[in-house]
């Protein structure tokens, strides 16, 4: 931690210094030409580390994908891109995304609704976003296990319906390691994402805008459609925008349940890190800039909607 | 509104409205406990015939689970020392001297969520395979990647804390008493904001401990990709491992929780690294 962290008082705000029979002693050691030093000392080691850690990295991909095996400039990287077997792979990986935000977010948003607006008492509001804290936490490799343990060929309550009922959920189409499966394991994290998001935009719903519309005779569905939707569409899309990066991103889950058997981009882009299959590394830069682009608008995509959003919450 | 008005509107819908919310609950509470049970349940079946713990025992009696747990262990107090030493200064000079770069700082603080581990993991190999910086055999650069993935949730913990105290008040207060900035940093401003980082350093914990995707990546024997390997061979240990593990996440945001209590701050503990 740099010596100057101290001076608050002073720089640009000396001014406001409450004591300024004080400050001579600050004055003294400060060098000329030390303030510019000074005012940024304390964010340059943040700077400089996400620039080598993380931005320059990000960058070596960027300019890889350009490159061929000898370092010429190539466009055939992101040409490659276009081919059946990797459009393939983005568009499972986009479907799986999809298909998990817009279920875990209406899941989700209705789970919020039922603890904010739907008249339950508060300690069921408590655990439940307690709850999601944990489960939106509980992911990767033990959360595969855990769905493996439940739905798996010999999970608990596969063979539970096989005794029991004699229903076989793998003769009837279902297989966890499948689009599906996979899917449903991710909503494990997805849902209670949803509801810690939405649940503040929900709470925001004031009951004067119920009340009035319910006086004017728009009420029930009536109320939803043409008051309450309207003023949670930017959060509640906002929110599926942001499920959505989460799933994309998502490796280590989809790599514990299925072994990299669902080709979706992040086991690809694993599996030439590894040097499985392709053994074309500039290929493997350019699924990883498509990753990044994709990410980047969705994460745009997000702020704009949150901006939107942000309207009705303001008091 | 009258009475009369107030009654046929509000009554009938509580109650419709409240079996709704019954409903999505208990269909969200199948959803969200049933694997948990299963998984319980499965766990305890090492046995033939019998309910019992065997397990875990196995799992607690293997050298390799200590051992990886253990690396993870120093890897995560490695994330959170150093993460909160570069964002601590950087949220104090965002809250007190340049606040025009908040958002600068922010857009790099969230940019983890655009790169996501296995990118980030792939630069760095390409960056740092050959020299003049070959550190992809070094714990340094898994450290310097955990810290990477845990920026935003370290940085808004830290920024939340400091936003929540006078800041301002209290140094220039602390200073005016002739406090030194070793003092005011140390004896002032951290113990104030001590729910703020203890929040960061559970979650980071609670990221790094399973993390899979770097761990491997790099090739260290780390808690996840030993979780990852025991999958392959074994079947009831990992249900075990997965009870085990939830827990130590349950654990954690339960720390985070307790601490911030009165904390008005709901939005650290969303979302992971999957």
């Amino acid at each position: 931690m740099p010596v100057s962290s101290v001076r608050v008082g002073e720089g640009a705000r000396g001014a406001r210094f409450p004591f300024p029979f004080l400050k001579g002693k600050n004055a003294a050691d400060a060098g000329p030409g030390s303030g510019l030093v000074r005012r940024w000392i304390g964010v340059v080691p943040f700077f400089l580390f996400a620039l080598a850690f993380m931005v320059l990295p990000a960058a070596t991909l960027l300019v890889g994908s350009f490159q061929d095996g000898h370092g010429h400039f190539t466009l055939v990287n992101l040409a490659h891109l276009a081919r059946p077997g990797i459009l393939r792979s983005y568009l499972l990986t986009v479907e799986v995304s999809l298909v998990t935000a817009l279920l875990g977010g209406l899941f989700g948003f209705l789970l919020a609704w039922a603890v904010t607006l739907g008249g339950m008492p508060r300690g069921v509001r408590g655990f439940l976003v307690t709850f999601s804290g944990v489960a939106s936490n509980f992911a990767g490799v033990p959360l595969a296990f855990a769905f493996i343990a439940t739905l798996g060929r010999v999970g608990l309550i596969t063979v539970l319906l096989k005794s029991i009922f004699g229903i076989s959920l793998y003769d009837h189409g279902f297989n966890l390691y499948s689009f599906w499966g996979l899917s449903f394991t991710y909503l494990y994290f997805q849902l209670p994402l949803m509801v810690l998001i939405i649940t503040p935009a929900l709470d925001g719903m004031k009951r004067e805008w119920r009340e009035a519309s319910e006086n004017l005779g728009a009420r029930g569905t009536r109320y939803w459609r043409e008051v309450a939707l309207p003023i949670l569409l930017p959060s509640l899309l906002s929110s599926v925008v942001l499920l959505f990066g989460n799933a994309f991103g998502a490796y280590a889950t989809a790599y514990a349940l299925t072994g990299g058997f669902i080709n979706l981009i992040p086991i690809q882009i694993g599996a030439q890190i590894r040097g499985d299959v392709l053994h074309d590394p500039n290929l493997g830069y350019a699924l990883a800039l498509g990753m990044v682009i994709i990410m980047t608008l969705t994460i745009l995509g997000y702020a704009a909607l949150q901006r939107r959003a942000s309207r009705f919450t303001k008091p | 509104m009258t009475a009369g008005l107030a009654v046929r509107t509000a009554e009938r819908p509580v109650s419709r409205r409240k079996a709704w919310s019954a409903l999505w609950l208990s269909l969200g509470g199948l959803y969200f406990f049933l694997p948990l049970l299963a998984t319980f349940l499965f766990s305890l079946r090492g046995k033939k015939g019998v309910l019992s713990f065997v397990a875990y025992a196995h799992v607690f009696r293997d050298p390799q689970f200590l051992k990886t747990f253990t690396f993870s262990l120093e890897m995560a107090v490695a994330t959170i020392v150093a993460g909160l030493a570069l964002m601590i200064p950087t949220a104090l000079w965002v809250n007190l001297r340049l606040p025009r770069v908040r958002p600068v700082i922010e857009v790099f603080a969230l940019m983890p969520f655009v790169i996501p581990p296995i990118v980030l993991v792939f630069g760095l190999i390409r960056m740092y395979s050959q020299p003049p910086f070959a550190l992809v055999t070094s714990p340094v650069l898994l450290v310097a990647g955990y810290v990477v993935l845990s920026f935003p949730y370290i940085f808004r913990a830290v920024d939340a804390g400091l936003r929540a105290i006078d800041l301002k008040v209290l140094t220039e207060a602390s200073q005016s008493l002739g406090a030194r900035w070793g003092t005011t940093l140390f004896r002032v401003v951290l113990p104030n904001i001590r729910a703020a980082l203890l929040s960061a350093a559970f979650l980071t914990f609670s990221i790094v401990v399973g993390e899979l995707t770097l761990a491997v990546m790099l090739a260290w024997p780390a808690f996840g990709p030993y979780m990852a390997l025991v999958g392959r061979d074994l079947a009831y240990e990992p249900a075990a491992l997965a009870v085990i593990s939830f827990l130590l996440t349950w654990g954690s945001l339960l720390v985070i929780q307790l601490a911030s209590r009165g904390f008005r701050e709901q939005g650290p503990t969303a979302g992971g690294v999957h």
